[in-house]
């Protein structure tokens, strides 16, 4: 192993308490937790994206890249908070759906 | 390999077929292939010439996806001239559209007309990696908890293992301030920063997020990417930033996401 521009080790570790007690606040609890957020934080919701806005920005070749020509475009979804989605109250009446939706197709 | 064996065979001439076909597709200079005829089975050019422009219109539109903000800088003219450029001479070499575009930003450095914006092949730089980000494996990050549990003289040979979708870009341009600008909904106000800006990319969710780090945080986590252990990651980039805020640097990467887990003597990977 090289030793290169050596730290001591009471530097080195009072700078990682000193960043992780910073970080107390802001970091996630436990792997787990982060793993759950990211499988279970957030549902794909229907029917709710503004035109142009819907999620999925995976790029040329897919088939959803920000393509949804009308707000709230029935068959485009966006990520939201986990069980926000079929809640969420819309302009006249509509709401969100965890399935494609008829309404608000282009033509 | 055995020319005898029948699909091997077919797979030789559908490929040599191919090769043939596509050379002239893009290259509208040369004829139509002669074994595509018209339906009264004279020349096909008229026909060719249609698919022709429609094979580069929709890779024109696929790097125009891609970037965006490279788009917005230089209006729509500007852009679709320089990809029909860059289409013709470096065509796709996978299926996958979202896969176009990494020799884009190599292109547009030494596109004559590109000049007048020599920080424009960085801003795409970043964009074809924040693509990759986004298509990253998913890969939880590392927790605060994983570092915290290493006892402190074990700190020094301890190394950083990336997440997937971690990428750090360098620029000799404040390429962040001018990415962050061209990617959100708001005009474009004057951008005052003039100082070269590294861009850290990181995925900790579902969202890729674009972070500018200063200079010496980004030769860490440069190094820390790279496998050097914590302790000489932390002395290089003190021996060459003696102000560098090593906590607050620490802090940084450890929020943004940029790595997934810590090994000790890059033995066992604890994730």
């Amino acid at each position: 192993m090289t030793t290169r521009s050596a730290v001591s080790t009471a530097v080195l570790a009072g700078a990682v308490a000193s960043a992780l007690s910073s970080l107390a606040f802001a970091s996630p609890l436990s792997e787990a937790d982060v793993k759950a957020a990211m499988d279970a934080g957030k549902e794909k919701c229907f029917g709710v994206a503004l035109k142009g806005q819907n999620d999925c920005a995976a790029g040329p070749g897919t088939t959803c890249q920000g393509t949804s020509t009308v707000d709230y475009q029935g068959n485009a979804w966006k990520f939201v908070d986990g069980g926000t989605c079929a809640t969420m109250q819309l302009p006249d009446g509509r709401k969100g759906s965890m399935e494609p939706l008829d309404r608000d197709i282009p033509a | 390999m055995r020319p005898s064996d029948p699909a091997i065979a077919v797979e030789c001439e559908a490929a040599a077929y191919a090769a043939h076909f596509a050379g002239r597709l893009l290259d509208p200079a040369r004829p139509a292939p002669p074994d595509v005829a018209a339906p009264g089975g004279g020349a096909a050019e008229r026909r060719f010439g249609i698919y022709r422009n429609n094979v580069t219109v929709s890779l024109i539109e696929a790097l125009a996806a891609v970037f965006p903000a490279t788009l917005r800088i230089t209006g729509p003219d500007f852009f679709r001239a320089m990809a029909r450029f860059h289409v013709r001479a470096t065509p796709p070499t996978s299926p996958l559209l979202f896969e176009y575009g990494r020799d884009f930003p190599a292109f547009i450095e030494t596109y004559r007309h590109a000049r007048s914006m020599p920080w424009l092949a960085d801003v795409a730089r970043i964009e074809r990696a924040w693509l990759d980000a986004y298509h990253a494996a998913d890969a939880a990050v590392l927790a605060s908890e994983t570092l915290a549990a290493v006892p402190p003289d074990a700190l020094a040979a301890t190394r950083f293992i990336a997440h997937p979708a971690t990428r750090l870009l360098a620029s000799d341009y404040p390429a962040f301030s001018i990415f962050s600008a061209n990617r959100q909904e708001a005009p474009v106000g004057r951008i005052t920063a003039t100082e070269p800006e590294w861009t850290l990319l990181t995925r900790p969710h579902l969202e890729v997020e674009a972070r500018k780090v200063a200079p010496d945080a980004a030769m860490m986590i440069a190094a820390l990417m790279h496998g050097v252990p914590l302790g000489s990651a932390a002395g290089d980039t003190l021996a060459a930033f003696p102000d560098f805020d090593l906590s607050a640097a620490i802090a940084g990467f450890i929020e943004a996401g940029a790595f997934r887990g810590i090994s000790k003597n890059g033995a066992d990977d604890e994730t």
